[in-house]
């Protein structure tokens, strides 16, 4: 028998968010509810959220989410992180066991800030510490993965269907500001738990559905970069071009979103002079992060939510407000099942990124 | 029949429609998919939010919607009638072959692409308000209408009729400054030239309980395939 990875699944993938743009808290039963309607659309091969605002208690720390695959990867990882930052606590990610969720790796988060030594060293501050430890555990510390590192905010995912894994994870008994999730069909690449989605960095997550035909040429150019794609899936990818144009490039994620979806240069001679030179500029320098085939995904950043669809828009996205709340999804129905009726619903269209911000959000 | 959304699997739906002769009410659905997929006669009136390809493979059945579609509504559809009352989302009417499809507001990316003619059979789709880009996209007959009841200055979007190479697409606006590819023919259109396709408006007014009146005044343009210009290149480079 092949095993998951070994042969080609046709396309699927649901995403979903709930956002409030205030910046008030709820809890996370609702994303539970909206993802579940698409079900059609995975095939139980991964589930996951990614739930900001749900950590106010330790706001300032960063929250280290860990899978570990095999026995001694905790002991090596714990050895490592102590020698270079502050541990403040550290637990079990509680679960609950259900039947439809098998064969788990140990699921640990741990609280911590980089040694002032630490960040004396890097020199160019604590994110990029925290930046240097998840590439560096997740190639050279056999059998652990980060695969959540922000702050105030949290990764939660597995191998199953993602109503499963909330439920799994006790996503209910969380508060957040953002709730995104995302629901698999793996298409090109294993079903396995570090591969589900969210994929994070900080404090950035994004959950996508689609297939990206750059993705090796994205993947090598991130490289030079000291970016490492370890998690066997193309979607790891997009999260470190995002973090390179927004964290090391100081782009906005509107500005970001040209780069991945940029305007055809059919549009862009178009395009007034001004615009045009901005347009050209983007393509020019920043080439080699231009993101090519279908996708549709939503961001999770640090006081806001960006949905981008593919400039030819083979995905689709549909985005509702309702009061100060904001809803996406994959198909309106999911958005409907948590919001019944809403103040206004549009589709997101082909390249053009739609951003909400809490007041004061990160630009 | 009546359906109350407590059946999850859109097979069962469909069976229970067949065992009734083809005329249900559906409240409450959400998102369930395939509903009236392939079904040949009787009508089914949806309440609630139907899922993907809606009236999929559709053989003679009617089907009204009060309320949104989502993607692919009447994909490959081969007879019948779909009416919706409010928008869609993608793809409406993917490779349609027959049949008619009336949206009473908006539709999405990519509607009629790939909808196809064969002797009588000449699907028909119209469109209340707005179309998104790549409308008739590959379309190789049939009819696309976009009545644009609000008037909106943009009506139709960019790449309208790549790869188009049969079937008309007609678009109520006062001015058309979209960007056409090079191969489609795009001419306002005479006088006494719309009275063919009045019919159509006057079916989709009756649908939707509109005046007629306003919807069949106004400047209409008519986009063509131009057969002098065949393609070398359907897309521009990245």
């Amino acid at each position: 028998m092949l095993l998951e990875g070994e042969f080609r699944n046709p396309a699927g993938c649901a995403i979903s968010a709930i956002f409030d743009k205030t910046g008030a808290r709820f809890s996370g039963a609702d994303i539970i509810d909206s993802i579940a309607v698409m079900r059609d659309r995975s095939n139980g091969l991964g589930g996951g959220f990614a739930c900001y605002g749900i950590y106010p208690d330790k706001k300032d720390l960063y929250a280290f989410h860990v899978f570990f695959t095999i026995h001694s990867a905790r002991k090596d990882f714990e050895e490592y992180i102590a020698r270079y930052y502050e541990i403040d606590s550290d637990e079990d990610i509680p679960t609950r066991k259900i039947p439809e969720i098998v064969d788990e790796p140990e699921i640990r988060r741990y609280f911590v800030y980089p040694k002032q030594q630490y960040i004396d060293f890097v020199k160019t501050g604590p994110d990029e510490c925290v930046f240097r430890t998840v590439f560096a555990v997740n190639t050279e510390i056999k059998g652990a993965y980060i695969f959540s590192s922000g702050k105030n905010m949290g990764i939660f995912k597995a191998v199953g269907f993602p109503e499963d894994v909330g439920r799994f994870y006790r996503l209910e008994e969380y508060e957040g500001s953002l709730f995104t999730a995302h629901g698999r069909y793996p298409t090109n690449t294993p079903g396995w738990w570090g591969g589900a989605h969210p994929f994070g960095l900080l404090g950035l997550s994004v959950v996508h559905n689609g297939e990206i035909s750059s993705y090796d040429a994205n993947r090598r150019a991130m490289e030079m970069y000291g970016y490492k794609c370890t998690l066997l899936t193309d979607t790891e990818v997009i999260t470190y071009i995002l973090d390179y144009l927004t964290r090391k490039k100081s782009l906005t994620f509107e500005e970001s979103a040209e780069v991945i979806a940029a305007p055809f240069w059919s549009r862009i001679d178009r395009m007034g002079e001004e615009e045009r030179a901005r347009a050209t500029y983007l393509r020019d320098v920043f080439s080699a992060e231009l993101v090519t085939g279908p996708f549709s995904i939503i961001v999770g950043f640090d006081g806001g939510v960006m949905a981008l669809n593919d400039r030819l828009k083979l995905r689709t996205l549909a985005v509702a407000e309702k009061g100060d709340k904001v809803y996406m999804a994959s198909e309106e129905a999911a958005i409907r099942r948590v919001c019944p009726s809403f103040d206004k619903m549009f589709y997101a269209e082909g390249g053009k990124p739609i951003v909400y911000r809490v007041k004061g959000g990160k630009q | 029949m009546k359906y109350n959304g407590k059946t999850y699997l859109a097979n069962e739906i469909n069976d229970q429609i067949k065992a009734a002769g083809g005329t249900a009410t559906l409240t409450e659905v959400l998102g369930e998919r395939f509903i009236a997929c392939g079904l040949k006669e009787g009508v089914v009136t949806i309440e609630g939010t139907p899922g993907n390809a809606l009236g999929a493979y559709l053989d003679g059945a009617k089907i009204v919607v009060k309320g949104n579609g989502q993607d692919a509504v009447g994909d490959t559809m081969n007879e019948g009638k779909i009416v919706i009352h409010g928008s869609v989302g993608d793809t409406l009417g993917y490779a349609m072959r027959g049949g008619k499809i009336f949206v009473r507001d908006n539709v999405c990316y990519r509607a009629g692409v790939h909808i196809k003619e064969y002797g009588e059979k000449v699907p028909l789709i119209v469109i209340g308000g707005k179309a998104g880009c790549f409308l008739g996209e590959y379309m190789a007959g049939g009819i696309i209408i976009v009545l644009n009841k609000d008037n909106a200055p943009d009506p139709i979007a960019d790449y309208t009729g790549v790869g188009m190479y049969g079937g008309k697409i007609l678009v109520r606006a006062e001015s058309l400054d979209t960007v056409l590819p090079e191969q489609i023919k795009c001419r306002r259109m005479e006088k006494g030239e719309l009275s063919a396709f009045t019919p159509y408006i006057k079916e989709y007014s009756a649908e939707f309980g509109m005046d007629e009146s306003a919807l069949v005044s106004g400047t209409f343009y008519l986009l063509e395939p131009d057969s002098n210009n065949p393609y070398k290149r359907l897309y521009t480079n990245n």
